[in-house]
């Protein structure tokens, strides 16, 4: 016989979990960021990036950017679960809606002489990452793009110098000309 | 995040001449533009100056309660009993934490209460100033909102919100935290009409009625359906219980519901077949469990309904109607959700159902009643009768006997008691019925007794409980004794923790850690110290005279029923087993290990 299936023993099922980028507008009134994570911490949610700016000053609206892996129907609780919230505007899963521009920034400090900093320049010119900071033992790179293009570049600098990361978290839009809901 | 402060009493229109107030007065004059006449709270001094606007007036009845935790219960109490929105008005740091399970069971159960704190002044905030606690981060995860005010120009307004936000969608506890010296400060008042709709928060109430027309459609193949109303329908209001028994009568359909649902549908009516889930009866869970199709209004697949999850109601097709979109396929896949409210959704399907004159196949609906039958035939909740000692569910049946043509309302404890009373005393009206279903808080039913008795004056109200559980806030008979409310306390005392105790017979091995009810007191001579009428029964012989000694008192009563020790409650679907899997009355003498697997016992 099966094991009992309950909320609470339910077995982690091998189903296929993906990745989701949600785009949630909010009222900018304090304390609605700790609402937004609390939801995720209170209810097992995970959230692999976040990142939070006010978009519209004179309307005090915020656009939370949050990346967060589940199965279908986790995603499916995590959107409602967010629209719920009383100061929630709107919530939109990108990935679910196709077609959204995804992008990160990140600086990525690298420590070498001679022949690895010479290494470190030409990557960097092929990533198109901007030297924003230089002295005669380091570089300091600025790279936009795909999370996996800075996961990719990180990895690139690490046997050559890599000292550290600083990452944005991705911001994303919709492609095209309307406005999210 | 940047906090940009919101600026003064934003969006609301100022108008010119608009009244000029402070910050306490306000809260007094929102009070009374909501329509609230009864305030349960406990003073302090974050709160002075609120207190200090109640002193002498006559419009808002302030119930002093003995902990804040009874002024949560009793607003519950009072709001699930009244329809209303329950207001509880409490001082800064112990006040607002002695208020949290309160708040956390109002949140669980869908209870409207709006709930202001007291804060330390403004300049103060974040210093650990005295009594100070970070009031909206403790309670934002057990309300359905909160807010801290930090200008008077925005607390009329918030407050406004705090009661829309509160009574609207599902329903839920809202916290406003007040800083002392936002009391103080003159602002101008914003009255309620002049608070702009909400910018974000505007729950659909109004079904799809593609959506109505699909569920109307799979009623009408339906051979074996079967309608699980839940809590939904009593918040709603009466009006949905109207339309819902209005829909069973048409239909001809069975009717069973939640622990939360009960009243919704008379339980003497021909289609009743009594609560279901894990204390529910035989033939609730197997027609829940044969269903072809379930028609699911304002209930939310709790665990203690589905059991095991991958055998419940595997063959059904399922309709949800439900006015919270998170509710829809959180634990259940269904085939029909319908958003919306339930008055609403149920006035669209009686519509429907008349104007395109539907039926169900008549013969496949009689033999799935024959089936029923079957089921009702193993009268689930029968017991041993005895005529030496007084059997829990004797007592209740005989307390609904002496009560039902009464305007009755019974609140309980958490325990077995509450269990017997949910299936021994027949409901038939909505809001009769006030017990903590989703947090299950001993400690509940005395404080909402106190509760119901201010939004019912006249009626009965009675607390079934437990001698664990009534101990939990007992310090509440002070409250029924200084506002003469003629609550009547019935304990079923069974000297034990009762469901702890089963729980242990069953599922580990009759070890009894810590589940017996030591030196208790005496509850007559408790009854006597706070001026109330104690009685003692433990003669069967004697039950009815004792009850009815209870109903004619007209000051509060405590009454020590003493019943049998170790009564178990059945039927009981144990953990992690399918609802064709029930432990029924007459399995006393079952193998332990035959019904609970380890696996079952991990679970609650
Ligand atoms: C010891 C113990 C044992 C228990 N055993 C049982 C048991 O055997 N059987 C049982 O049934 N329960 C039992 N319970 C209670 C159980 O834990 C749940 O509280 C209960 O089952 C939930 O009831 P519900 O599904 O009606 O949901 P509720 O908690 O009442 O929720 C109501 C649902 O309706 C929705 N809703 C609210 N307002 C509206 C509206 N206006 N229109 C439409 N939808 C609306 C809400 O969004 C929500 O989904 C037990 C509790 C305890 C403490
Ligand atoms: C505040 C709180 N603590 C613990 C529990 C766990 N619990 C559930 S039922 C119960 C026993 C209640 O005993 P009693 O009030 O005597 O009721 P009985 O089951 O005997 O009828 C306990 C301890 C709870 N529900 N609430
Ligand atoms: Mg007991």
């Amino acid at each position: 016989m099966n094991a009992p299936l309950s909320p609470y023993t339910a077995p982690p099922t091998p189903r296929p979990v993906s990745s989701h980028t949600l785009s949630v507008l909010v009222d900018n009134e304090p304390g609605v960021l700790a609402r937004v994570v609390g939801m995720f911490s209170g209810r097992g949610y995970n959230i692999a990036s976040l990142t939070v700016a006010e978009v519209a000053h004179a309307d005090h609206v915020s656009r939370i950017t949050i990346v967060t892996a589940g199965t279908p129907e986790e995603i499916e609780q995590v959107t409602l679960q967010l629209d719920r919230l009383v100061p929630v505007h709107s919530v939109t899963d990108l990935t679910l809606r196709g077609e959204a521009v995804e992008r990160e920034l990140a600086m990525i400090k690298v420590a070498g002489r001679g022949e690895d900093r010479q290494e470190a320049l030409r990557l960097a010119e092929a990533f198109r990452a901007r030297v924003v900071d230089a002295s005669t033992a380091s570089f300091v790179f600025e790279l936009t793009g795909a999370a996996s293009k800075i996961d990719h570049f990180v990895e690139l600098m690490r046997p050559i110098g890599l000292v550290e990361v600083s990452r944005t978290g991705v911001a994303a839009i919709a492609r095209g000309p309307e406005k999210t809901p | 995040m940047s906090a940009s402060p919101i600026p003064a009493a934003q969006g609301a229109k100022q108008v010119t001449g608009a009244p000029q107030m402070t910050g306490a007065q306000m809260v007094l004059q929102v009070l009374r533009e909501q329509g609230v006449t009864t305030l349960f709270g406990y003073p302090g001094g974050a709160v002075l100056p609120i207190y200090d606007q109640l002193y002498g007036q006559g419009d808002i009845r302030h119930v002093l309660v003995r902990h804040e935790q009874g002024a949560a219960h009793a607003a519950e109490g009072y709001a699930r009993s009244s329809g209303k929105v329950g207001v509880l008005l409490v001082t800064s740091g112990p006040g607002a934490t002695n208020a949290v399970t309160g708040l956390t069971d109002a949140l669980l159960d869908s209870i409207p209460l709006v709930c202001i704190t007291g804060q330390v002044p403004s300049h103060l905030i974040g210093s650990d100033a005295f009594q100070e606690c970070d009031t909206v981060g403790i309670t934002r995860h057990c309300t359905k909102h909160n807010y801290l005010v930090r200008s008077v120009e925005d607390l009329a307004r918030t407050l406004h919100e705090a009661f829309y936000v509160a009574a609207s969608g599902r329903p839920g506890p809202v916290v406003v935290d007040i800083p002392k010296d936002v009391q103080f400060a003159r602002g101008t008042y914003v009255t309620k009409r002049s608070v702009p709709e909400h910018k974000t928060y505007r729950p659909r109430v109004e079904p799809e009625i593609a959506r109505v027309e699909q569920a109307v459609a799979l009623m009408a193949q339906a051979r074996r359906p079967v309608f699980y109303t839940g809590g939904g329908v009593i918040n709603s209001g009466p009006e949905a219980s109207k339309l819902l028994r209005e829909l069973v009568q048409l239909t001809g359909f069975p009717i069973t519901s939640t622990l939360m649902g009960l009243g919704s549908y008379p339980a003497s009516g021909p289609a009743w077949l009594g609560m279901l889930g894990m204390h529910g009866t035989y033939e609730a869970n197997h027609a829940m469990h044969d269903c072809d199709v379930m028609i699911n209004i304002g209930a939310r697949f709790d665990d203690r309904i589905t059991g095991r999850l991958d055998a419940f109601s595997p063959d059904s097709a399922k309709i949800h109607v439900d006015i919270d979109p998170t509710s829809i396929n959180k634990t259940v896949r269904v085939a029909v959700p319908v958003i919306g409210d339930c008055t609403e959704v149920l006035r669209a399907m009686l519509d429907l159902w008349k104007a395109r004159d539907l039926k169900a196949d008549a013969s496949a609906l009689a033999e799935w009643w024959r089936a029923i039958d079957k089921w009702r035939g193993r009268k689930s909740l029968s017991f041993r009768p005895s005529t030496e000692v007084i059997k829990p569910q004797h007592a209740v049946r005989r307390l609904h006997a002496l009560t039902k043509h009464r305007e009755t309302y019974i609140t309980t404890e958490v325990g077995q008691h509450q269990m017997w009373a949910a299936q021994h005393y027949d409901f038939e009206e909505p809001n009769r019925w006030m017990t903590s279903g989703g947090l299950g808080t001993m400690g509940y039913g005395l404080p909402a007794a106190i509760g119901t008795q201010m939004a019912h004056p006249d009626a009965l109200v009675i607390d079934i409980a437990g001698e664990g559980s009534i101990l939990m806030n007992m310090q509440e008979m002070s409250t029924a004794l200084q506002y003469r409310l003629p609550v009547k306390v019935f304990i079923l005392n069974n000297e034990y923790l009762g469901m702890v105790r089963q729980w242990q017979e069953l599922l580990h091995g009759k070890r009894y850690s810590e589940s017996y009810s030591h030196s208790l007191p005496d509850f007559v001579k408790l009854a006597d110290a706070y001026g109330a009428l104690g009685l003692r029964v433990s003669d069967p012989a004697d039950l009815d005279a004792t009850i009815q000694a209870m109903i004619d008192e007209p000051r509060a009563v405590i009454v020590d029923c003493v019943v049998s020790k170790e009564e178990n409650c059945y039927p009981m679907i144990p953990s992690g087993k399918a609802h064709n899997e029930m432990l029924m009355p007459d399995d006393w003498d079952v193998d332990l290990d035959r019904v609970v697997d380890a696996k079952g016992r991990e679970l609650v």
